[in-house]
């Protein structure tokens, strides 16, 4: 059943994935002042989105695994911060291509650019600390308690085009930008599309978590036979 | 400039869609060595039950 929903949630995330690429490749125009370039925000802004997503839910998981106990909450955060650390990279690459034709340059220490870029270095670090901790329940604790304090940067990536005069654009989707309605419309449903895929791959990540977990279980009895 | 554009937005796409598909390939090495490990497991366990 569980396998029957991920394959259709899949399928939905493909289509809608294809409908998008249709509009943005071959229904749009050039945007007046970027040219065809423009089109990378379709995928810029809701991976991003998408991620920043994941970082709650991993936060989300990690005080659950600290008040429960329950190792799912554990594993849930593992697979959602590893999925996250995927759309972040993608995210990262495509502004830095973006900045490469508007700007002149691949990369600048502006505060959104540098607080994304350490976000992405901690939840990384997050997933290498977990690779240093052997014992099952130290390393649930040890990661969760790293995963609240990671989470710290994401506000500051959120709010930092408020909080300081960034070479990176302000908002233009759902905060007061020109866009024409069908391009929001788009953007919306490549937010859905991602949020659907980014879902699907972290309960893939998740079984496989708990699948690692059942062969050590059975690795500890076949040491005890 | 216009085509330079063009380049980087298909550079863009590519290098996006790219470490999606790099993860997903990921997951799939992940899922098969995953299952190697409990079929064997579940073999050697069966095996030393039967002892």
């Amino acid at each position: 059943m569980r396998e029957k929903v991920l394959y259709a949630l899949g399928i939905v995330a493909a289509l809608l994935i294809a409908r998008n690429l249709f509009h943005i490749f071959l229904r749009f125009p050039d945007e007046a002042s970027q040219g065809a370039i423009f089109r990378i925000i379709f995928f810029h802004v809701p991976a991003a989105m998408t991620a920043l997503l994941g970082a709650v839910v991993a936060l989300v998981a990690s005080v659950g695994w600290l008040t429960t106990r329950r190792l799912r909450f554990d594993s849930l955060a593992v697979a959602v911060t590893e999925v996250s650390l995927a759309f972040l990279a993608a995210n990262l690459i495509t502004g830095s291509i973006w900045g490469r034709i508007i700007w002149g340059i691949w990369w600048t220490w502006d505060a959104r650019l540098t607080s994304a870029l350490v976000c992405w270095l901690l939840y990384a670090g997050y997933l290498m600390l977990r690779r240093a901790i052997e014992e099952p329940t130290q390393r649930a604790t040890v990661a969760a308690v790293y995963s609240i304090f990671a989470f710290v940067d994401v506000p500051i990536v959120i709010f930092s085009i408020k909080w300081w005069r960034t070479q990176h654009p302000q908002p233009v989707f759902w905060a007061g930008g020109s866009f024409p309605a069908d391009w929001y419309w788009t953007a919306l449903l490549m937010l859905l599309a991602m949020l659907l895929l980014g879902g699907v791959l972290t309960a893939i990540r998740l079984r496989q978590e708990e699948t690692q977990r059942e062969i050590d279980s059975m690795r500890r009895y076949a040491h005890a036979m | 400039m216009d085509e330079r554009n063009f380049t980087f937005m298909f550079y863009g796409f590519t290098a996006a869609w790219a470490v999606l598909v790099l993860y997903v390939l990921m997951l799939v090495s992940r899922e098969r060595n995953l299952r190697r490990q409990l079929d064997g497991l579940k073999s050697l366990l069966e095996h030393k039950e039967k002892r």
